[in-house]
């Protein structure tokens, strides 16, 4: 399955395994989205890539 | 928001036959009138600081188990505390000074000698850790720290170690050390390879050994990474991490990190 890079329009692989919430990262572009499930299935969702109080 | 590092630790659960619950901060309601009923094992992974530190000190006030701990939370979010608990309990930890005002700022400066490093108290991926050359880069940069947000006024500066171009991160997990890797600097004298820092394998010695001993017994078991710098006065330890990454050193040091972190939860589980 894939879905269409909401930046480029590029083509992103969503793995067999994804789950809702995961990072997906557009190999064109660069930009990343979050995956969201729903009863059509995967959709993304622009990501949040950086918090100022994010890390480890 | 699940990253490599938690959709590796979701999958080793599987392949251990082990049940995990997902739960996601984002939609969380904690209604602290209301009894709730948590798992009672938590692995805390939430990427923002103030969600990790806020919703760990709700589930354990309920009753679970979570990796880390509040305390460990509270104590290693914040470079000040932590260098407190270092320094009381005798851990080589870099030379460090704290103020909040300019003036007393360039002081300290002064005193720890340039160039030396500014850090925020609560921050990861070496974001805003500044290196400052001389006073007049002082000035410019406290400055502008005077017009941030109050947390950013609490000048935390460190003297500039005498280092490799390298750092070295010890894996906990539990009460032992499991894994070392090397961060060498990229383009950036800041060894954080979210900065493009290079992850190598590094021995696991009786030093790091004995640091990681000392530091598990002042905050108890759990999940850390601890960064130390090699000086000549031996190794200084400068941050532990309380919600560690280790998407580069799963491939750099062959350690099956998620597999172990499950393995500790399963026996946490059983306690």
């Amino acid at each position: 399955m894939s879905l269409e890079c909401l930046d480029c329009g590029g083509k992103i692989d969503i793995p067999k395994d994804a789950i809702t919430g995961e990072i997906i990262t557009c190999p064109d572009c660069g930009a990343s989205f979050e995956l969201v499930k729903d009863e059509k299935g995967f959709s993304l969702k622009l990501a949040q890539v950086e918090g100022e109080d994010w890390g480890e | 928001m699940i990253r490599w590092e938690e959709k590796s630790i979701i999958q080793a659960a599987k392949e251990k036959n082990i049940n995990l619950q997902l739960m996601d901060a984002k939609e969380f309601i904690f209604d602290l009138d209301e009894p709730n009923s948590f798992p009672h094992v938590v692995l805390q992974r939430c990427v923002s600081y103030f969600r990790n530190l806020h919703s760990t000190a709700i589930l354990e006030s309920f009753g679970s188990k979570v990796v880390n701990s509040f305390y460990v939370n509270w104590i290693t979010g914040n470079k000040l505390f932590t260098t407190l608990l270092l320094k009381k309990n005798k851990i080589k930890t870099p030379k460090t000074m704290l103020s909040f005002e300019m003036d007393s700022a360039l002081k300290a400066l002064d005193k720890l000698g340039y160039p030396s490093v500014i850090k925020p108290i609560i921050g990861s991926w070496g974001r805003l850790v500044a290196l400052i050359k001389d006073r007049d880069s002082a000035k410019a940069l406290l400055e502008d720290r005077m017009h941030m947000f109050p947390l950013y006024q609490v000048f935390y500066l460190q003297e500039l170690v005498k280092r490799p171009p390298r750092d070295i991160r010890c894996f906990v997990i539990g009460d032992r050390v499991v894994a070392a890797i090397y961060r060498i600097s990229g383009s950036d004298w800041r060894t954080n390879t979210a900065l493009g820092g290079k992850a190598v394998n590094c021995p696991i010695t009786k030093e790091l050994e004995e640091i990681a001993s000392e530091i598990v017994k002042l905050l108890g078991e759990g999940f850390y990474g601890i960064d130390c710098m090699e000086s000549k006065e031996g190794l200084l330890v400068h941050e532990v991490n309380n919600t560690t990454e280790f998407r580069n050193t799963v491939p750099a040091t062959g350690i099956n990190i998620p597999g172990l972190v499950v393995d500790y939860l399963k026996k946490l589980a059983k306690c």
